[in-house]
């Protein structure tokens, strides 16, 4: 679920709270000009059109509704002020997340998938994935942010607020999980034809767990023995499949579409559209435009066996 | 109901009115305001686009200083004969405003010839980069302002040779002439930007 | 005069007396006959009465918004269920494009203009509007636009890139074809409108006022309209300017936002927004001016707080134009400027607040008509309020990040543009259209529409904010069941329908009353600005003789004047265009001026211009030579009659 007020990190907690205190002034404010409204139109005498108009109110002084409008521009004055106060106290503890020992993420958004590389010091543990993100829990991470082609907007609204993703610059998301799960996170900036469906996932493990996932990422596609993914393997390379995704451990390295080296291993295909599952899979890959009309993927006319042949590889790719 | 009021009588009043007393002259001045944010916004998307980038000019050599400072010294000169029309117009001189309008139309021909020259050596093309573009759009907006207050002094000129003529038709003269040190005078920010912004260390 | 113009001057005849105070009836039908709009079918294109244009600058306004209406009824069918089929990707990216590009530049300020062309001279005291072929050329361009847009539409090649039109999505790369091109067109045309419609709006406030009516006794609906058209003369040109770029981008190949050649993205929203945020006061402002002609008349009193009414207009709209940032806080902007951006956007609630303060503070010592008009004004305080508040929320950087592009947005440009503006035109309208037509409105029909309206409204956008806060963004042509968005999306969807219905019995309302209406006096609501003081509808010339203010009330203070001082202007021309020019501080009569005859010339230029703009838009070329048949059409509207100007010549006096 993508609830602002369900944080699980310190960035969205806090915004939380700035949230439930404006909320409450802008209650009590609402509810107090709505009060002043039902009473006076409760209380004041009734008139016809052919009444005639209280010109005396000209010259008056009217002490009374002068001091009252006084107080109340005053009170909105200070109400006004405490809110910017407050936004800027949220703002600077937002500013103030540790970035020791940070995780760093270079997030590339594409049109309609969102590409994540894992940068290290060390070259050889560098790892690119998509779509699925996992961090671990209690570590802060740096979203680096790039966009290859319109404006997008990474927003996990349980982790953090949002931010653009803006082609010819480079910004920056540092977030940190505290709770464990799986938190959904969806383009916000309109992008195109698939702009609704493009999700990725935030999967924040505790810290073991997440360095045997990321070790796991590391190493190239697995090899199966079964014969028909070693047919799927042999469709894959041979195809116009190679022209846009990259396999580690194989010759496809094109970066133009998701890298697939561990696709099996993830919960969705397709930017968070579709369950990871051999037969929607299949679906996906005969006719991606029956799901995501406008997507860049092409649809694949092979015979049946063929495909099964191709989800059976994919689906070995742990 | 045949009983008249006190009243009034506008009857004795002029007919029209020079300056800011007769309703052209607001007219222009909101059009002046508009035009002149036009151009504040155009100069500050040129400064937005320089401090942006990592040098400047981008890829091209600065525009060539002869044409563009030729112009200027024009279009300032403009000004004396400009003068001359706007008080002949005041003044309802009609002899006075038929012969600044000739002067004021060779300095007409004079600046757009010119102007052809600045464009072809602005040195860069508008689809080279984002610094031929915004120098393209600075120098073609002035240039649509000169385009149309050359019209207008066209038009007016000769006006005031082959009439119909009356006496509000020398308001239209001197408003011409106002709107004239419009366009000269915005144009000596754009000329800074255009021609000097490039050369100023960038 | 020196010697040579005779021959150029035509033979003048002597000079006729002018009106008399009050005016004889062979004045008034003189007058009557001076003023009208020729008869016929070149009459129709030739009209240049100011009531006139409005009126159907009024309807065109009115007949785009039912199309943004209707086409917002078909996104909410879309979204009523989730992964509905019933509208694709392409077609939902046109619809909402469509709508907010409608709603926005087809409707919400147009209509505000319209309506203050039509009022402002009456509120004056005037005849007319300062440029009156000028207003007719600003309608025929803004009607030729938006004509030009929907043919686009329905031709399949409509906008799809949103109402904001962001590069690098509406650049040529990624936002191939025509259909960006003929948003940015649209603009182009609308901006000249509303920038025409400016200065003819302000120049009449400033120099026709009646005799007397010094700046502390203009009413306040027209110091809000002209605060309103002072925003435009400097916001326009921001969205002229961005969208001049994003067209020769798309177009010639200039690279403005281009990162790949250094121009920058941001650079079209730092243009779009400083026109953008401006743009919403503009919408805003007028129905403020609405709350302040509309409350004095059913709390029978004049309004309370009149000065710090007119500061508050003036520093709202001096402060919308140091906002514009705040529609990028998830930019990668320096955070410390966005901090700036912050103070301001809430700053501005304070002279809202004033406002609504003096509002009730003017209901609360008055005492009330419970009118239809005065109904509508009441959902303001409710709905507008509502609307503001989430407005200081999504002012504040951190909570922005959250809500910003997705519902939550929606429920609040709705609560506040709806509130702030629809609801009190609508209100307007029921207050105006006895002086439109002559004729009352339903007042049954009114309340049952004002309550459809009211309950609707709130179905449809309440639950918005919750779906904003439960993740759903904007600009999505559905959902998934999962996501737990269904039911509100239902919910507003049903919302929607009762708004359609209310606007269905407000066209059964305008439409029947036109001959059903109960015959509507001058003064039905017992209003104290100048336009209460001339029949229903108004003579052609509005006044026949300009009447002397001495008050900001002056229909209420009429029996206040001292015998002696004068009533009205004699003197005019009752056979020619004559309206009285004054100053404009204090509005001393300074001159005459005969103001043109109808003509056919602002229709023709504006067909011209129409070709010049929607030709360029295939070809870059049509600007110089599309400039020709304008520039012609320009100088015959312009030039000089002999019979016009021998008509001058007989009313002729030198400054």
């Amino acid at each position: 679920m993508m609830d602002i007020l369900s944080p699980a990190g310190p960035q969205a907690a806090h915004i939380r709270e700035l949230w439930h205190v404006t909320v409450l002034l802008c209650t009590l404010v609402f509810a107090g000009v709505l009060s002043v409204l039902a009473y006076v139109l409760w209380k004041r005498p009734r008139a016809g059109e052919a009444d005639t108009p209280d010109l005396a109110a000209r010259g008056a002084p009217e002490a009374g509704p002068r001091r009252r409008v006084s107080a109340a521009v005053a009170a909105s004055v200070l109400g006004l002020l405490f809110l910017i106060v407050a936004s800027v106290v949220t703002d600077r503890a937002l500013a103030h997340l540790s970035l020791k020992d940070a995780l760093h993420v270079e997030v590339t958004a594409n049109q309609w998938w969102w590409e994540a590389r894992y940068d290290d010091p060390q070259a050889s543990r560098v790892f690119t994935t998509a779509n699925e993100l996992h961090i671990p829990v209690g570590r802060p991470v740096i979203f680096t942010l790039r966009s290859n082609d319109v404006i997008h907007s990474l927003w996990v609204p349980q982790l953090a607020g949002k931010k653009d993703l803006i082609p010819g610059r480079t910004a920056t998301l540092h977030v940190r999980a505290d709770q464990a799960g799986s938190y959904r996170g969806q383009c916000a900036e309109f992008c195109g034809f698939q702009h609704a469906f493009m999700a990725f996932t935030v999967v924040a493990k505790p810290p073991a767990e997440y360095e045997a996932w990321a070790e796991h990422q590391r190493q190239p596609a697995a090899e199966s023995g079964d014969a028909r993914a070693v047919r799927g393997r042999e469709l894959f390379l041979g195809t116009s499949c190679v022209m846009c995704h990259a396999v580690q451990g194989t010759s496809a390295s094109a970066r133009r579409g998701p890298d697939l080296t561990h696709l099996a291993s993830r919960e969705t295909l397709a930017a968070g559209t579709l369950p990871n599952k051999p037969d929607a899979l299949k679906q996906w890959i005969r006719n991606p435009q029956q799901f995501k009309p406008g997507v860049n993927m092409p649809a694949t006319n092979l015979p049946d066996s063929d495909l099964d042949a191709l989800v059976a590889w994919l689906g070995s790719l742990q | 109901m045949n009983e008249k009021l006190p009243s009034i009588d506008a009857g004795k009043l002029p007919s029209y009115a020079f300056g800011p007393r007769g309703i052209l002259w607001w007219g222009t001045l909101w059009m002046m305001a508009i035009e002149g944010t036009v151009f504040a916004l155009a100069i500050g998307s040129y400064f937005y686009l320089y401090v942006h980038a990592p040098r400047w000019p981008l890829n091209a050599p600065p525009p060539d200083l002869l044409w563009g400072t030729l112009n200027t010294v024009v279009l300032l000169a403009s000004l004396w004969p400009n003068r001359w029309l706007q008080k002949a117009a005041t003044a309802q001189d009609l002899p006075g405003v038929r012969r600044s309008m000739v002067v004021l139309f060779v300095f007409t021909a004079a600046f757009l010839v010119l102007r052809a020259f600045e464009f072809a050596h602005l040195n860069v093309r508008w689809d080279l980069d984002a610094y031929g573009s915004v120098v393209w759009l600075l120098l073609g907006l002035h240039t649509t302002h000169l385009v149309t207050e050359a019209y207008d002094t066209w038009v007016v000129g000769a006006l005031a040779y082959t009439g119909p003529f009356e006496g509000r038709r020398f308001v239209d003269a001197a408003e011409d002439a106002d709107y004239w040190y419009f366009v000269v005078l915005t144009w000596l920010p754009i000329y800074g930007v255009i021609y000097w912004a490039p050369r100023g260390g960038g | 005069m020196s010697n040579g113009p005779e021959q150029l001057q035509p033979p003048a005849p002597p000079r006729p007396p002018g009106n008399s105070v009050p005016a004889t009836a062979n004045e008034s039908a003189a007058l009557e006959r001076t003023w009208r709009d020729p008869p016929g079918l070149y009459g129709f294109f030739a009209a240049i009465n100011h009531k006139t244009i409005s009126k159907r600058f009024m309807l065109a306004t009115f007949g785009f918004f039912l199309a943004g209406g209707l086409i917002a009824l078909l996104m909410r069918l879309q979204l009523a269920r989730p992964l509905n089929g019933m509208v694709g990707p392409d077609l939902y990216n046109q619809l909402f494009s469509m709508h907010g590009t409608t709603m926005m530049f087809l409707f919400a300020v147009p209509v505000m203009q319209a309506v203050a062309v039509y009022l402002v001279p009456l509120m004056v005291g005037a005849k007319t509007v300062a440029f009156p072929r000028m207003n007719a050329y600003a309608y025929w361009v803004f009607l030729f636009g938006g004509l030009m847009l929907y043919g686009a539409f329905l031709l399949n090649i409509g906008p799809d890139a949103g109402w904001f039109s962001y590069p690098p999505l509406a650049g040529p790369e990624y936002g191939p074809g025509k259909r960006v091109d003929f948003w940015a067109q649209m603009i182009t045309f609308t901006e000249l409108s509303a920038l025409l419609e400016a200065i003819v709006i302000i120049t009449t406030v400033f120099k026709m006022r009646a005799p007397g009516m010094t700046l502390n006794r203009i009413p306040l609906f027209v110091w809000a309209l002209l605060v309103t058209q002072f925003m435009v003369l400097f916001a326009m040109p921001a969205v002229m300017l961005g969208s001049t770029g994003l067209i020769m981008d798309r177009l010639i190949g200039t690279h403005f936002y281009n990162p790949a050649q250094n121009g920058d993205v941001l650079l079209w929203q730092h243009l779009f927004w400083f026109f953008g945020h401006p743009e919403v006061y503009l919408i805003f402002v007028p129905g403020l001016g609405f709350l302040s002609a509309i409350i004095p008349t059913f709390a029978r009193r004049p309004m309370f707080g009149y000065t710090a009414m007119v500061l508050a207009l003036i520093s709202t709209g001096f402060l919308s134009f140091g906002l514009w940032v705040h529609h990028m806080f998830a930019t990668n902007l320096p955070e410390l400027g966005k901090s700036f951006f912050t103070a301001v956007s809430m700053l501005i609630a304070i002279p809202s607040a004033v406002q609504i303060f003096c509002w009730l503070a003017t209901l609360g010592t008055g005492r009330l008509n419970f009118r239809t008009p005065l109904l509508f004004v009441l959902a303001f305080f409710f709905i507008l309020v509502l609307g503001g508040l989430t407005g200081l929320m999504l002012a504040s950087v951190p909570l922005d990040l959250q809500v910003h592009d997705t519902y939550f947005v929606v429920a609040h440009l709705h609560y506040v543009l709806i509130g702030g503006a629809v609801f009190p035109l609508v209100g307007a309208v029921y207050y105006w259209y006895p002086k439109f037509t002559g004729r009352m409105m339903d007042e049954r029909l009114g309340r049952w529409q004002f309550w459809l309206f009211f309950i609707g409204f709130n179905v449809t956008f309440f639950p918005m904010h919750l779906l904003g806060m439960w993740g759903m963004p904007r600009r999505i042509y559905t959902y998934t069941q999962e996501m737990g968005w269904t039911s509100l999306n239902l919910l507003a969807t049903v919302g929607a329908a009762v708004i359609g219905a209310s606007v269905l019995l407000f066209i059964v309302n305008l439409w029947r009353s036109r001959t059903h209406g109960a015959p509507a006096p001058a003064d039905p609501w017992g209003g104290g600005t100048l336009e209460w003081a001339i029949a229903s509808p108004p003579p052609a010339g509005n006044f026949d003789a300009i009447p002397v203010v001495y008050g900001r009330d002056p229909v209420w203070e009429a029996h206040e004047r001292d015998r002696s001082a004068p009533a009205g202007v004699s003197g005019l021309a009752v056979d020619a265009r004559e309206q009285l020019i004054t100053t404009v501080l204090d509005a001393r009569p300074d001159h005459r001026y005969v103001f043109p005859e109808p003509s056919i010339w602002p229709f023709l230029a504006a067909v011209a211009t129409t070709v010049l703009f929607i030709a360029s838009i295939f070809t870059p070329w049509a600007v110089v030579w599309g400039a020709v048949p304008v520039a012609t059409a320009v100088t015959i509207w312009f030039w000089p009659r002999r019979g016009e100007t021998a008509r001058h010549l007989s009313l002729e006096q030198s400054p």
